[in-house]
């Protein structure tokens, strides 16, 4: 079988490779992102869904201790939206062929969102429960958890954007700058997940 | 055949990709490879699942357990499991034909993502690997496919840790091959061809790639709480801690019931193919075939509480999941009748590969009339956790899209290889495998409507004559197995030529030579407006000009 195959193949790979046209197809790179994204948004669903279903039907039992404070969570929201904002810029910047300017907005962004988990860090170590203490406070880790990893990933991807931007050499330019634009729709639905997690977890 | 001797390389970039034997074993990115890889791996780990059922089979043809002990029949059940939906069917089913057949079906040389199709590939063969090795070394996991706590927490944790990462592994292996199949269907068609000209294998994988991605993630995230409950002692599906068991139930099944689709749509797709180019005619309501796959991907993602009628399920949830399932019965009824249709009044060549299909429009017919009888939440409440719940199943994923897969294998094993597979073998293959099947699961309804309880070693003894005739079955599957590998193997090697079309089919795969070179054309891809326009001789057909309607009428 295999010396069959073998044989077709490589008479039709030894051909002329000019009309084997692989390369005309499109760019389909941000819509494969953009799917998994959706994928990686049904992950949170989960959690969230699972976290509703708790609050309704599994009362904390007595003594159990869980108390959400808002000015820190407020503020990462705050964060979190000017960071997109921030990244915005650098995609403006860039466009404009600003390699400068871009690399300015990306570190700011990049800090934006180490400043977040910094915060994150801080209101951890202040919450008056641990990972174990109560089916919410279990939750609420995992799922602030959970979008922290991708905070974290986010960051990582801005400063290799930051350092693949770089005006000589880089891989990024004002006509060609995928890998800036997919960490940017990464960016902008990690932030959004912030927000509906900021209203699920904190407010209601 | 002489044995190829690659091409001289002529640039200075060295070839990167391997060719020769050597590359179904390598990281290639050629669609075709990575499917045949898909369909001969999960082939590998089908008998390995083979065994365990054999084994299982073996425990039951008596009332007590004496063949092995009970926490390793626990292991054996959960490992068929998990083997057989996560390692055989859905790789094969979607990653096996769809990686194959789907760049043809659009007009494409290659996947959207290549390179992220063979890391889709790349990732179930070590996780299959680890769920085995989970029994030698410390024991696999024993709480079922489902792996409901508090059972899963409460036995041993290793091997239930490692199921855990072998099907985080598969899941992701899953949906990246749906986001791939679904770029590829909706953005990587050759110019010209419209959505509605697809051949419908294309609209089933498109269904069952949207099923993926939307639900596979919500188990993965569901698995990880779990491992969680056991590694970190958190609480969330504990009711000791003050978890909800019934939430683990609602997230598991969000993905699961939509994985019995993920099984079966793409059969319907694969046998919606093959029913067509042996009946000569056209496929019956391809409009309706396409409104009907989409209509059970909406309502499949909606009626997973079927299975959690005896969770303490409140009555509007019965109400609500009970409706929503009988209304899956409507567009799985239109299929059913369309594929009658399509064969009502052709040319049948009952061939293997018809024969495979007949077999599943039977066995299905029968899965789907269970399913249907399930969904009554009176019934169910009788049968639930019965071997009547494991007849239906296996009526659905064997009887169904085992029975497709193998129907696949004999239509387009001469695609595959250039060679013609030996009839006769096939038609032993299949009276084995149809009459083993009805024997092993046929006496399995009554079991479960007698109140057999399934996943247990031992049962009453009024059920041993039963359960005997079942394991007799079991014995006749797997015996059928022996005739189909000799058949693959040796046609392999000296089955006659095939030539590019035996079958004359329309669909595009088979306008290119066979086995098709490495970008499936040489030079520009065909268009193929009308795939099913069967019904008047080959030789008179224009595939360039005639439309398929004119093609149906001057066949009548």
């Amino acid at each position: 079988m295999t010396s069959t195959l073998s044989q077709a193949s490589d008479e039709a790979s030894s051909e002329a490779s000019g009309d084997h046209g692989q390369e005309e197809h499109g760019d389909y790179r941000m819509f494969g992102l953009a799917t998994f994204l959706i994928a990686d948004a049904m992950t949170f669903a989960g959690f969230f869904a699972a976290y509703l279903t708790f609050k309704a039907v599994n009362p904390l039992p007595a003594g159990a201790i869980f108390e959400l404070e808002l000015p820190l969570p407020i503020l990462n929201t705050v964060l979190l939206l000017v960071s997109s904002a921030t990244f915005h810029k650098a995609g403006q910047a860039i466009r404009q062929g600003d390699h400068g300017r871009c690399r300015r907005w990306l570190l700011i962004s990049a800090g934006l969102g180490i400043a977040f988990l910094v915060s994150q860090m801080v209101e951890y170590f202040t919450l008056p429960f641990g990972l174990t203490d109560n089916l919410y406070a279990s939750t609420f880790y995992a799922a602030t958890g959970f979008h922290g990893l991708h905070v974290t990933l986010g960051a990582l991807m801005i400063l290799i954007v930051w350092w693949q931007a770089r005006p000589e050499g880089g891989r990024i330019t004002a006509e060609d700058h995928f890998p800036l634009e997919a960490a940017e729709l990464y960016w902008h639905f990690v932030d959004g997940i912030w927000v509906v997690l900021f209203v699920i977890l904190y407010l209601l | 055949m002489t044995v190829a001797t690659p091409p001289e390389i002529q640039s200075a970039i060295p070839r990167l990709q391997p060719s020769g034997w050597i590359r179904y074993f390598s990281f290639s990115v050629d669609h075709k490879v990575i499917g045949l890889q898909y369909l001969v791996c999960g082939f590998a780990f089908y008998l390995v699942g083979g065994a365990l059922a054999g084994a299982i089979r073996t425990e039951l043809a008596s009332p007590v357990s004496d063949f092995m002990a009970r926490d390793v029949y626990n292991q054996v059940l959960t490992l068929h499991g998990t083997v057989m939906i996560f390692l055989w069917i859905v790789p094969v089913v979607n990653g096996a034909f769809g990686n194959y057949l789907i760049p043809f079906y659009v007009g494409a040389r290659d996947m959207a993502f290549p390179r992220l199709n063979a890391v889709a590939f790349w990732l179930i063969p070590p996780a299959g690997l680890m769920l085995i090795t989970s029994y030698f070394l410390t024991g696999a996991a024993q709480s079922g496919w489902t792996a409901y706590p508090p059972l899963s927490i409460t036995t041993p944790a290793t091997g239930q840790v490692i199921w855990i990462l072998s099907v985080l592994l598969l899941g992701g292996s899953s949906i990246f091959g749906g986001i791939n199949f679904i770029a590829t269907i909706l953005k990587l068609r050759r110019p010209g061809l419209k959505l509605m000209q697809l051949p419908m294998y294309c609209w089933a994988m498109l269904g069952t790639s949207i099923l993926v991605v939307l639900s596979t993630p919500v188990l993965a995230g569901t698995l990880v709480l779990l491992s969680f409950d056991i590694v970190a002692h958190t609480g969330f599906f504990n009711p000791g801690l003050g978890g909800n068991v019934v939430v683990y139930q609602h997230l598991f099944w969000f993905y699961s019931h939509p994985a019995v689709y993920i099984m079966v749509l793409p059969a319907f797709g694969l046998v919606s193919e093959i029913l067509p180019v042996h009946a000569r005619k056209p496929l019956f309501g391809y409009v309706t075939m396409v409104y009907s796959i989409m209509a059970i991907v909406g309502l499949g993602l909606i009626v997973w509480a079927h299975h959690m009628f005896t969770s303490g399920t409140p009555p509007w949830m019965r109400l609500f999941f009970t409706i929503a399932t009988a209304f899956i019965a409507v567009p799985t009824g239109i299929k059913f009748f369309n594929w009658l249709a399509t064969i009502w009044g052709g040319r049948i060549t009952l061939n293997s590969a018809m024969l495979f299909s007949c077999g599943f429009i039977v066995n299905f017919v029968l899965g789907g009339i269970t399913g249907v009888a399930l969904a009554q939440v009176p019934f169910d409440i009788h049968v639930h956790d019965t071997y009547f719940v494991v007849a239906h199943f296996h009526y659905i994923v064997f009887g169904g899209s085992v029975f497709v897969v193998f129907a696949s294998v004999y239509h387009w094993y001469p695609k595959f290889t250039g060679r013609m597979l030996h009839e006769g073998l096939g038609r032993l293959h299949c009276a084995l495998t149809f009459i083993g099947f009805n024997l092993c699961f046929g006496p399995q309804h009554w079991l479960g409507l007698n109140g057999m309880p399934r996943r247990v070693a031992e049962y009453d003894p009024q059920f041993t004559l039963i359960n005997q005739i079942s394991s007799v079955g079991a014995l006749l599957m797997a015996i059928s197995t022996l005739p189909f590998l000799w058949n693959v193997v040796q046609s392999a090697i000296s089955g006659p030529l095939a030539g590019d079309n035996p079958w004359n089919a329309l669909t595009p795969e088979w306008l290119t030579s066979s086995p098709p070179p490495v970008e499936n054309w040489v030079g520009e891809a065909p268009l193929v407006e009308e795939p099913y326009g069967y019904g008047v001789p080959i030789d008179q057909l224009d595939l360039a000009a005639a439309s398929g309607r004119d093609l149906w009428s001057i066949g009548k």
